[in-house]
């Protein structure tokens, strides 16, 4: 298939384009930018006036729900929301029904989402047997089969000999671990930020420190093991600046955020909106202010969805007894480009955070638009408004805290491996 | 954010919260019950206002006491009364609350009780009723339990009706109390120029502050020169997942002896939401002294929610 | 404007004729009970003329209202008292404006939750005329006939001194 994107705005941060300039793509990969190839002969011809190409979107975090929790969404509904994103990489925790700790199981999610053919699936692969903190995955089968990293998803372990051991062995083999900083004592049956909003609205707490005195259990010991470390959703502004000062020692960690957590806070619960109940919960202000800060100067390298759909009837109950989670994959672009456009950040910046660092921090060679790079593309209108609502989401998950909310992003075209997945 | 338990013209739609509520309207509440406390001490003591229409209490979490003053406010404005016992084992048979309401209201409910474990309960079923049902808060989670608040503040306007020269002092868990935070909030909204909470750090809440009250963690210190003295429960369970030692060195703290009582103005009086825990918040002496009005507020709580139920009732 | 076509009595003067009316009725077993809020004023000047330890009570009857359904419950209602035994009493329901006489039968009706009286008559210092109910007054002061859309009031001065007003309503 070969295609012609022309009148476009090319953005590819990692290249350090910016630039009006025609893309070439053939036989699955970027075959020239600027001028055609020889002897190109297109067979589609997408005309992207006015709009924005860059490099497929890279999701470090959304929720398949297969296997196990087909009810709420599956595989199929799914990476459709991701080609609607414009994301055409994504990676997947560990936490289905069965859990991520087989190889097997782990080849019949890729297996699957190849044959979709609508994103590249990264499944992360579970730390723990059955995620129960007690005994290792065979790690190096499951690497084999697929896995890009181990992770315990929400369910931190809780000995810390344990999660040293787990470290070690991973980085016996230089595998990443991926971790959700979560002191499961401090949290205990928390539901919203230990700070004003909680007090007035009678809601059990989950204070700062049960993040930060589990981040720094989690740093002291990567320090001593030596593990790659990639640390997810965080929420609180000191969690930032231990981040930075481990970071500024040497070790090798990255870090990242949900995008819902760039534009709200405690206050947005109102009068009790269980579409805000998330984990970890929105925070105060001053974190906000903090998350924003940290991901536009690089101390934290990516903005992920933390897609996670929940059916409507665990929503359908009072805030701390409805699951918590919202859906992502098509607001990832939306909510980040909203993100940059406060900050007076360009866009090049905005479209780094979702494709050439979560490329980094996954080790993979895409994020890019470069010669003969992989056709992921993702093309959006960056001034076209639309309205967040149900029947707007390919999502089976349609819950959200921006439902009714209009904001601009909205992707036009998405290509994978040079074929067209998505069109609107 | 539109207020959900106001109409747009601003009038009582639900009675969830008495944060949000203005002062207009708990003070027409308050003016309200004083002429049903004169209907309590009639031979008759019924009223015809709510006659035709059906109350449900419908109480998630058990509480005889509490839905027997909501039935008892309820029949004596004539209304027919249906009481909803929801235990854990029939939630647990799939009905969600939500189903519970619509059954309820297909059998032409027009006000609905509710108590529920859960902060943030009565709000979610006031979200979803339809138009013309009214939603009476009985108590959701840690978060609100308003008519126990407003029999409160009755009853302290009734023994002290300069409400904007009190000292109040809220005693004990208020980390767990709905009755603490609307209470709080009651007060502030009245004018009452200094609210104290006195308890130990693990039974206040991270922010307590914000909420306008001055903290103590002394007694002593804290009931000096107070008007009124608000004792709040202190549960059972409280003694296990390390908030507290033991009961007797939280009464030897915190509970309220006639000495610790003497510290406060010598016309103060003190108030409990009942049910009492003698000897281990409050001493029996001083439970039942004179500077006591538990029992009043046993009175006055009939009669400020029927006052609610009025209200409610005539704004369609 | 509406003034101008009809003449208002002289609410003093009524409160007199009212009186006088009501002096050969009083005896041991005779009670006033006056209805918010003009129906009580015109008790309190009552008292005084009709004679010493007469028992008096008022009623505030918006928790007796047949309209409660449409417009809600009144503002500001104040607390009924009835401090004397209404079992066999000969009571005498006192009210300034006797219109539809919705107000007596919730009067009546609050009464009888009070107790069982021997008898009850009702005495008015105007009948405006336009009854929906089969209610009369037995002692009144003045008849008149009004139009529906006209509000007639009893009002008191600074020094306390009784007057009526007319005014065109806004709702009928």
């Amino acid at each position: 298939m070969k295609i012609h994107i022309k009148n476009g705005r090319l953005i590819d941060p990692q290249n350090g384009i910016d630039t009006k300039q025609d893309l070439f793509i053939a036989a699955g990969k970027v075959a020239g930018i600027g001028q055609a190839p020889a002897d190109f002969a297109a067979n589609q011809v997408i005309d992207a006036t006015g709009l924005v190409v860059c490099p497929g979107l890279i999701d470090l975090s959304a929720r398949l729900r297969e296997p196990g929790y087909e009810y709420k969404a599956t595989l199929e509904s799914e990476m459709l929301a991701a080609a609607a994103g414009g994301v055409t990489s994504l990676a997947c925790p560990p936490d289905t029904d069965p859990v991520l700790d087989e190889p097997g199981l782990v080849e019949m999610l890729k297996h699957r989402a190849r044959q979709l053919n609508l994103a590249h699936v990264y499944p992360l692969g579970a730390l723990t047997r059955q995620l129960q903190g007690a005994n290792l995955t065979e790690m190096c089968e499951l690497t084999e089969a697929g896995c890009v990293g181990f992770s315990q998803a929400d369910k931190p372990i809780t000995d810390t000999l344990v999660l040293w051991r787990a470290m070690q062995y991973a980085a016996t083999f230089g595998f990443t671990v991926w971790l959700h900083p979560q002191d499961i004592y401090l949290a205990a049956n928390g539901v919203a930020h230990d700070g004003e909003i909680a007090a007035r609205l009678g809601l059990r707490p989950i204070p700062t420190t049960a993040e930060t005195i589990a981040l720094a259990t989690i740093l002291r010991l990567a320090r001593e093991t030596g593990v790659r470390l990639h640390i997810c959703r965080l929420s609180s502004a000191e969690s930032i600046d231990m981040v930075a000062a481990a970071k500024a020692e040497g070790l090798s960690v990255t870090c990242d955020i949900a995008a819902n957590h760039l534009h709200l806070t405690e206050y947005d619960i109102g009068f009790f909106d269980a579409n805000c109940h998330l984990q970890p919960p929105l925070r105060s202000q001053r974190d906000k202010d903090a998350l924003r800060q940290g991901l536009a100067n690089g101390t934290i390298d990516a903005v992920c969805s933390d897609h996670t759909p929940v059916d409507e009837d665990a929503k359908l109950l009072p805030f701390g007894e409805a699951e918590a989670g919202a859906t992502g994959l098509e607001l990832l672009l939306p909510l980040t480009l909203k993100w940059a456009g406060e900050q007076a950040l360009s866009l090049s910046t905005a479209i780094a955070c979702m494709t050439a660092r979560p490329a980094a921090i996954l080790g993979l060679k895409s994020g890019h638009l470069g010669l003969q790079a992989a056709a992921d593309v993702c093309i959006f209108d960056p001034e076209q408004y639309w309205k967040i609502e149900p029947r707007a989401l390919k999502s089976q998950g349609k819950n959200t805290p921006f439902t009714g909310m209009e904001l601009a992003g909205k992707v036009r075209y998405t290509i994978l491996d040079g074929d067209l997945v998505y069109k609107t | 954010m539109h207020n959900p338990q106001l109409t747009d013209d601003g009038k009582l739609k639900h009675l969830l919260s008495i944060e949000g509520l203005p002062k207009s309207i708990i003070n027409q509440i308050l003016d309200t019950a004083e002429s049903f406390v004169g209907v309590a001490e009639r031979e008759v003591k019924k009223v015809p206002l709510l006659r035709g229409k059906t109350v449900c209490n419908i109480f998630f979490e058990n509480s005889t006491r509490t839905r027997t003053t909501f039935e008892i406010a309820a029949k004596r404005l004539s209304a027919d009364v249906i009481n909803l016992n929801v235990s854990t084992s029939s939630q647990s048979k799939g009905e969600t609350i939500l189903d519970t309401v619509d059954n309820l209201t297909a059998m032409h409910a027009d006000m609905f009780v509710i108590r529920h474990a859960q902060s943030g309960a009565a709000h979610f079923i006031a979200r979803h009723v339809k138009p013309h049902i009214h939603v009476i808060n009985a108590g959701d989670g840690r978060h609100a339990h308003p008519t126990q608040a407003l029999l409160d503040v009755f009853t302290i306007r009734r023994y002290k009706p300069e409400m904007h020269n009190l000292r109040v002092a809220l005693v004990g868990d208020v980390l767990h109390s709905r009755v603490a935070r609307s209470e709080i909030h009651a007060l502030t909204t009245l004018g009452v120029p200094e609210v104290r909470v006195i308890a130990p750090k693990t039974l206040l809440p991270e922010h307590v502050e914000k909420l306008g009250v001055h903290v103590y963690h002394d007694m002593a210190a804290g009931l000096k020169g107070v008007d009124v003295v608000m004792m709040l429960r202190l549960q059972n369970e409280r003694m296990t997942g390390a908030l507290l030692p033991s009961a007797q060195e939280y009464f030897k703290t915190f509970g309220l002896t006639q000495e610790k009582l003497a510290l406060a103005k010598p016309d103060a009086i003190v108030t409990h939401p009942g049910p009492m825990n003698r000897g281990i918040e409050i001493d029996s002496s001083v439970a039942d002294g004179r500077q006591s009005v538990i029992l009043p507020q046993v009175t006055y709580g009939i009669a400020v929610r029927m006052a609610v139920m009025s209200i409610l009732a005539g704004n369609n | 404007m509406t003034q101008q076509t009809i003449d208002l009595p002289d609410a003093e003067q009524l409160l007199s004729r009212l009186a006088d009316q009501l002096k050969p009725v009083i005896n041991g077993k005779a009670a006033l009970v006056g209805i918010h809020s003009g129906g009580v004023w015109i008790m309190e000047r009552l008292l005084p003329m009709l004679g010493e330890n007469l028992e008096h009570g008022r009623l505030d009857v918006s928790f007796y209202r047949d309209d409660f359904g449409r417009r809600g419950l009144h503002q500001d209602t104040l607390p009924s008292q009835i401090p004397f035994d209404v079992e066999g009493c000969h009571i005498i329901l006192i009210d300034d404006v006797f219109y539809t006489g919705r107000t007596i039968r919730a009067a009546m009706n609050e009464l009888f939750d009070y107790g069982r009286p021997a008898s009850i008559s009702l005495a008015v210092l105007v009948n405006r005329g336009g009854r929906e109910l089969p209610i009369t007054p037995q002692f009144c002061a003045h008849d008149m006939q009004l139009p529906a859309d006209h509000n007639l009031q009893l009002m008191q001065d600074t020094e306390g001194r009784f007057y009526l007003t007319l005014e065109e309503s806004k709702d009928a």
